[in-house]
């Protein structure tokens, strides 16, 4: 079967600067997949580019963008906007960003359902307490009359993700969903998120920088650098044999609980991002790469270092590394 | 050996209006807290955002007037000291290095202001300090003639950590200094604190909702609740063998990368803690999974725990 979304060479601009350079990722039905990359790198570009809600001056092209079988770049805004919310959903960072302050959570929730469904409002909000339970919180009846002031960020979490869901969509793509939460209510929030996808067989699309967390949910992971896919794999081979040096330098900077040595220095990556103008060539990762040589600042081949593990280097694969254990 | 930080039944009350018509309401952010930190080590601090450790943090800076109990630095009471003395002795270091930043100041003027307000500074010694610890935090002379916009946020954040160690003070209180920056310039500034502090002999408060983070950098570390330590321990035995549930709940509750764990059951219920409604017996009790009746009404008392530590908790 093909993938439930399909994206290939993504390029999207703001003027001069070049946000997202030939991003190629594929979600496939009842999966999670993970963007992940350091801030700047593209991810929210790369989301907001498929739901076509880029801020004004994007520009966005793509030799291939396909949802479900259908061509997203070839429908009209009309027609895009009754996807959004309906058939792929949307979550940010930071909820307020997107709740309304004077409405109710019932009324907002009510709202998206009788928008794209029709039916009526009683209805709409049987299927929000209906939903709020399912996402964990407690006396649904009690918060749907609530404005979302009153409540704490994880639940203004939980009730973005039941809003999302009040259309039954397909694909949820969430932005650093629990990033500007506790650790605590992240693990919840990311526990329910898992729960979704099983029971409900939903693909979801989660940008995050947090490596443990692309670690415990994804099942295919691409990572970012600069506004290209510098590798994607089956997460258990990403974290198993990693081959760009951008990933391995990642993975060595995380300190993982339990196996800190202190005294000793944590992996680092030298120097920061460049930025990148127009008519950048090569690898973007050149001024902070150890491997990097002459040829990198020319084409850079993408290898194939297993079935759908590739990366973005002018090294070979480590096959003694990527041999199954 | 003198403590660098000796703190004492320390206490912290705000009053907030939260409307027109309604009562005035007692946030307790920090609720009778005693530790000591001893020169040279790094003392952790963590907890969920809200729990008081940012309080802390001030009250011990003297930003901030305890509403009750002491605080000694380096033996001394902060009030009686005067600014300069102060910032020779203790120095911050905030999570947001830009708003701590005067935007209109180039970097080197920035880190050369503490040196330029004792007042005792000639021009030349002031140039030479600031050069060399420019250096020292990896920023180059070029980068000292630049304005903070012109920075990354790593960069920013050394040019914090230059300013608060211009002064060579002893101690350094880090309020979550890496939290806002990518994990790979996360592990820039954590190697070079470490340095800094081996080279220097400095000693750390350092504050950070990152377990891992603080596990890395800190000697001994202090789990924060509601505005008390609920549990403190050197930190391999915190992290080896954590006896508070809240301990156990936070760390259990930490993503590390392994694939194929999945997410865990931490089990703390959607009641989030509200520290002008503490509950009674013990604070924690609403979210324990395995409290008992006793907990509801009766608050449990610090205990003594090996090596060096301590846990509220009538079952721990
Ligand atoms: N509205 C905008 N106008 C101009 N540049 C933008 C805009 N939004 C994002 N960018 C640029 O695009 C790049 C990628 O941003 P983004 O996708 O937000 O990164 P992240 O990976 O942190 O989500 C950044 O360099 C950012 O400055
Ligand atoms: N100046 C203040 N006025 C009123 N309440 C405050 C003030 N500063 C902090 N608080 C409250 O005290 C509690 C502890 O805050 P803080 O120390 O910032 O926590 P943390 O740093 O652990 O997130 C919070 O409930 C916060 O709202
Ligand atoms: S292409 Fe060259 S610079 Fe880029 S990651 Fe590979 S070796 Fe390093
Ligand atoms: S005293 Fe009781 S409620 Fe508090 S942490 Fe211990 S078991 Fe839980
Ligand atoms: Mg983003
Ligand atoms: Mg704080």
């Amino acid at each position: 079967m093909s993938a439930l979304l399909d994206v290939e060479e993504l390029q999207v601009t703001f003027g001069r600067t070049a946000a997202v350079r030939g991003a190629s990722f594929r979600v496939e039905r009842g999966e999670t997949h993970c963007l992940v990359g350091e801030s700047g790198c593209g991810k929210s570009v790369t989301a907001l580019a498929v739901m076509n809600l880029l801020a004004r001056g994007g520009q966005r092209s793509a030799k291939k963008m396909s949802f479900a079988g259908t061509d997203l770049t070839s429908l009209s805004d009309r027609e895009m906007a009754r996807l959004r919310g309906n058939r792929m959903a949307m979550i940010f960072q930071e909820p307020m960003t997107s709740l309304n302050p004077a409405f109710t959570i019932g009324s907002q929730m009510a709202e998206v359902m009788t928008r794209h469904k029709g039916g009526s409002r009683a209805a709409a909000l049987d299927r929000a307490a209906e939903l709020m339970g399912r996402v964990g919180i407690t006396a649904p009846g009690m918060r749907l009359g609530q404005f979302p002031h009153q409540l704490s960020g994880g639940l203004r979490q939980r009730v973005m993700i039941a809003m999302a869901l009040m259309c039954d969509p397909e694909l949820l793509i969430a932005d650093e969903p629990t990033t500007a939460l506790d650790v605590t209510v992240q693990a919840q929030i990311l526990r329910l998120l898992a729960g979704l996808k099983r029971e409900l067989g939903l693909s979801i699309l989660l940008i995050t920088h947090d490596l443990g967390i692309v670690a415990r949910v994804a099942d295919h992971v691409s990572v970012m650098y600069a506004g290209e896919v510098v590798e994607r794999a089956p997460t258990a081979d990403l974290f198993r044999a990693p081959q760009h040096p951008y990933t391995r330098g990642l993975l060595s900077c995380v300190p993982v609980p339990g196996r800190v040595q202190r005294d000793r220095p944590l992996g680092s990556i030298p120097g920061v991002v460049p930025a990148i103008g127009p008519g950048f060539a090569g690898c973007a990762f050149r001024s902070r790469c150890a491997h990097a040589d002459e040829t990198c600042t020319r084409a850079i081949p993408r290898h194939q270092a297993g079935d759908a593990h590739d990366y973005l280097c002018r090294l070979e694969p480590d096959w003694a590394e990527l041999q199954p254990a | 050996m003198t403590a660098a930080i000796e703190v004492e039944n320390l206490r912290c009350e705000f009053r907030v209006h939260t409307g027109l018509m309604s009562a005035e309401k007692r946030v307790v952010a920090v609720d009778d807290v005693t530790f000591s930190v001893p020169a040279g080590s790094v003392l952790g601090i963590v907890g969920e955002s809200g729990c008081g450790k940012s309080t802390l943090a001030r009250l011990i800076l003297g930003l901030l007037k305890p509403t009750g109990g002491s605080v000694l630095v380096d033996g001394k009471r902060l009030f009686d000291l005067d600014r300069k003395a102060r910032a020779r002795l203790i120095q911050p270091v905030f999570q947001d290095p830009f708003a701590s930043l005067n935007p209109r100041r180039r970097i080197k003027d920035i880190v050369a202001l503490p040196l330029a307000a004792q007042g005792t500074f000639s021009r030349g010694e002031i140039e030479r300090r600031v050069g060399g610890i420019l250096e020292r935090v990896g920023l180059s002379a070029a980068m000292g003639e630049r304005m903070p916009a012109q920075l990354s946020g790593g960069q920013r954040q050394r040019a914090a950590i230059a300013r608060a160690l211009v002064l060579e003070p002893r101690i350094v209180i880090c309020d979550e200094p890496t939290s806002a920056l990518d994990v790979s310039v996360q592990a820039q500034i954590l190697n070079l604190l470490a340095d800094l502090r081996r080279d220097l002999g400095l000693t750390y408060l350092f504050i950070s909702h990152n377990l891992a983070v603080v596990e890395h950098v800190a000697s001994e570390v202090a789990v924060m609740y509601l505005g008390r330590f609920v549990e403190r321990n050197e930190t391999d035995a915190l992290f080896r063998k954590p006896r508070h549930p809240y301990t156990q709940a936070l760390l259990e509750s930490v993503l590390t990368p392994e694939p194929g764990k999945g997410v865990p059951d931490i089990g703390l219920g959607d009641a989030m803690p509200d520290p002008s409604n503490i509950p009674p017996g013990c604070r924690f009790n609403p979210r324990c999974r395995i409290a008992v009746e006793r907990c509801r009404h009766e608050a449990p008392k610090p205990m003594v725990r090996p090596p060096r530590g301590m846990v509220e908790c009538h079952l721990a």
